[in-house]
């Protein structure tokens, strides 16, 4: 390559941020709330100045591949930290940090009053920190610290309110259900070290085609699809896929700045990236990609149907992420890697957008947030308003907006795609279409247009959200007001590229050399990239192209639908509710996926640890315990009857002893004697 | 039956008779501690009896006296030994109220 990067510029890039999570962290009672925002959002600015700078010299050519520092050796095995910067890490580099710029200025508002004000910036700093080690590593066990630690920070953000029970059971779901996900990804880590011999990217994808040749031990499994798969349950813990989503709804109890940050746009796609930055391996195993894209598909489509039924704000949105997760996920199955990409770019942009604009409209409705009791909040919150729409816009994929390119070269790269599961996944993403913008604009016309509900709250809040005091409290007034301009200021810096982004990148993206040397695709099993570059010819042609594809139709319909379902006959969803009763109960129950794990899983968990307790551990290892214990005093209750305590039988046994000896060592001698 | 010169034999018969009547004194006493502390001495004559009949009937004139050095030896230590041993007896019996063997089992596990 033509240049390298300056090594302190990429350090600088993690480190800002890091120092500003040490101040607001530890020096917080010092620097005051003040003091915390200043630092952190100085901190992640330069870091986005520096990624910015970065992704610029990435665009000319440059690229970086060293180690920074080596930890450990152990034996043959080398950990390290270092940097592997190119396209892909770049672009992800000024996503994370600019979406966690956004965040940083809106948090401000929105944790306005907030008790632990200085501990959320603490927080969202480390965050941005660790997801940048996560990108940036040129390793697996760099990657896999990035990962635990985005675990970790996302842990206790969602517990950020540490007193409402509901946030505690969701940041333990959160965390547990990751678990199940990272024990899938540290043996996939395992599996490509131990054959490879490397933890080092470079190295163990130079050693891939040899893996490819082997087989599992003990089967006849390819090595490689085994260790695809495991990497790949890894990835769909991180980037809640089907079965192990049931955390990422309930991740919207935490506050709605990281709501919008890590459950959206940044942390849940960690697995995205992993899996197309570990393409060289994937390429490799038909199995693995398939199984991806079946995942993707059932995430795709099965995680739509639920955002339609909800009534919680941010929880639409969150089924909405999980959808649009499925996406993105059926494109790496598809083997297009860049398309997978591109896609986690654009929802970046306008699914951060879309959950700060639901939480400048929590704000309005005083921490009210049921879309029943919403309604008509255009003419109050008039930027909310217009960004809100923009990023639906986005969200549903119409023809120039951001969303549309990106979803659209899914599509096409799934019709490419020559794998198994390539028809459900055409169905899905395609029938995907159309409950996206039915879910969307559902929420929007509830939110926005139509009456004004909010006056006499049809569905009280169940409970009053025990946030401690937000400064918002007055509860005399329902009429929402607009959110401050901290909270408006990043709406409308994410409304431009939720709205250009798409227009602007795909062509460098998608079909240039940007990502050329990042990821890897053999075309020649694989042709869905191939087949999309042929067809495209200019983003302009692109969009005027899309208006005549069934995806744009059925995202119209879906946005018709909805807007004749709730603003024009709003007696229709109920009628259609009553009439589907045992269909939107099982949707209610989110197809029953928490009965399933609380009841089977967690409950055949604690029967085997009940088992293993009562009959492993009190039977077998206490029994054997207490049972030589036992066994030790009965001996020495029969032994200490010879310890009588009385000298002259003592005196006798010496004797005899001293007489059995004499006899045992003179023996030869009398026996010499009688002969 | 007629009684012969007086041999080692019947010394050491005589020491072994003694020795074996202070080992029954002792595990056989169960009430008095004197009498065990007696037995101790009766037991150590006995010792000293075979000492200085081997040295008797040594056949270098030279050698005879190391066994009746021994005795000697054997006597001081023996009356230092009763001395001492009475004196934890009268402490004995003053804690206790009691010399009965049977009823000194402090060391019973």
């Amino acid at each position: 390559m033509a240049s390298t990067i300056s090594q302190g510029l990429l350090l600088t890039v993690p480190l800002a941020p890091l120092a500003g999570a040490l101040i607001a962290g530890l020096a917080g009672r010092w620097v005051g709330r003040r003091g915390s925002h200043v630092f952190t959002i100085l901190g992640v600015f330069i870091a986005f100045v520096c990624s910015v700078v970065v992704l610029s010299q990435v665009a000319a050519g440059a690229r970086f591949n060293e180690t920074i520092y080596e930890w450990m050796v152990l034996g043959k095995l080398v950990m390290e930290v270092g940097f592997l910067v190119d396209g892909l890490t770049a672009m992800m580099m000024v996503v994370v940090t600019f979406v966690s710029l956004m965040v940083h200025v809106y948090t401000i508002g929105y944790m306005d009053g907030d008790p632990g004000y200085q501990r959320f910036f603490a927080y969202i700093s480390l965050f941005t920190f660790s997801m940048l080690m996560l990108v940036m590593s040129n390793n697996f066990l760099q990657l896999f610290f990035g990962w635990e630690a985005v675990g970790l920070v996302s842990y206790l953000l969602i517990g950020f309110w540490f007193k409402k029970p509901t946030a505690i059971f969701a940041n333990m779901k959160a965390f547990i259900v990751n678990r199940v996900g990272d024990f899938g990804f540290i043996l996939g880590i395992g599996l490509v070290v131990a054959y490879s011999g490397t933890l080092n990217y470079t190295e163990a994808f130079a050693r891939a085609p040899e893996l490819a040749r082997l087989s599992f031990p003990g089967t006849d499994w390819m090595l490689i699809t085994v260790a695809c798969i495991c990497l790949f349950i890894g990835a769909m813990g991180k980037s809640a896929q089907f079965p192990l989503h049931v955390w990422l709804p309930d991740s919207m109890e935490g506050p709605t700045p990281i709501s919008a940050l890590i459950h959206a746009a940044t942390m849940v796609t960690a697995g995205i990236f992993m899996v197309a930055r570990m393409s060289p391996l994937f390429e490799l195993s038909d199995t693995a990609l398939n199984f991806v894209l079946v995942i993707g598909a059932i995430t795709a489509l099965f995680m739509g149907f639920l955002g339609i039924i909800q009534n919680d704000i941010k929880r639409v949105v969150a089924y909405s992420t999980l959808s649009q997760l499925g996406y993105m996920t059926v494109a790496l199955g598809a083997s297009a890697y860049s398309v997978a990409v591109f896609h986690l770019m654009t929802h970046a942009f306008f699914k951060a957008l879309l959950f700060l604009a639901a939480g400048s409209v929590i704000i309005g409705m005083h921490h009210d947030q049921d879309i029943r009791n919403m309604g008509g909040l255009r003419k109050h919150m008039p930027i909310t308003w217009i960004t809100a729409l923009l990023g639906s816009l986005a969200l549903i994929g119409t023809p120039l907006f951001a969303g549309f390119y990106s979803k659209d070269s899914i599509i096409m790269a799934v019709e490419a795609s020559n794998l198994p599961g390539t028809p459900f996944a055409i169905f899905a993403v395609v029938a995907g279409v159309f409950v996206t913008a039915f879910y969307s604009f559902r929420m929007y016309f509830l939110v926005f247009h139509g009456e004004e509900r909010f006056h006499h709250k049809p569905f009280p809040p169940e409970d009053d959200h025990d946030h401690g005091s937000h400064g918002h409290d007055d509860h005399h007034d329902a009429t929402p007001h607009e959110s401050p301009w901290v909270v408006t200021a990043p709406l409308i810096l994410l409304a431009v590229p939720s709205v250009v982004i798409g227009f602007l990148a795909i062509q460098p993206m998608l079909f240039g050399d940007f990502m050329k040397d990042a990821i890897v695709v053999d075309a020649a099993r694989h042709p869905a990239t191939a087949q999309l570059a042929e067809g495209f010819h200019g983003a302009a042609a692109m969009a005027l192209h899309g208006l005549q594809t069934p995806p744009f139709w059925l995202a119209l319909a879906g946005v018709v639908t909805a807007w004749w379902f709730y603003l024009k006959q709003p007696s229709i969803p109920a009628a259609i509710a009553r009439t589907f009763a045992p269909v939107v109960r099982v949707l209610e129950n989110k197809y029953y996926m928490d009965w399933f794990n609380e009841h089977v899983l967690a409950a055949g968990a604690r029967l085997l640890g009940t088992g293993l307790w009562k009959g492993g551990d009190v039977a077998v290892i206490d029994g054997a315990i207490n049972g030589s214990a036992r066994a030790m005093g009965g001996l020495a209750g029969v032994l200490r009857q010879f310890q009588t305590g009385h000298l002259y039988q003592y005196a006798l046994v010496m004797l005899l002893g001293i007489f059995g000896l004499l006899t045992w060592q003179l023996w030869p001698y009398f026996s010499g004697l009688m002969r | 039956m007629s009684l012969g010169p007086i041999t080692l034999g019947h010394y050491l018969s005589l020491g072994g008779i003694l020795f074996a009547l202070s080992v029954i004194g002792i595990f056989l006493n169960r009430r008095n501690l004197i009498v065990l502390l007696m037995a101790i001495e009766l037991m150590l004559l006995a010792v000293n009896l075979n000492f200085v009949a081997f040295s008797h009937y040594l056949p270098l004139e030279a050698d005879r006296m190391a066994g009746q050095v021994f005795v000697f030896f054997i006597l001081t230590v023996a009356a230092a030994e009763s001395a001492i041993g009475l004196a934890i007896l009268v402490v004995l019996f003053r804690n206790r109220a009691s010399i009965k063997v049977e009823e000194l089992d402090e060391l019973k596990g």
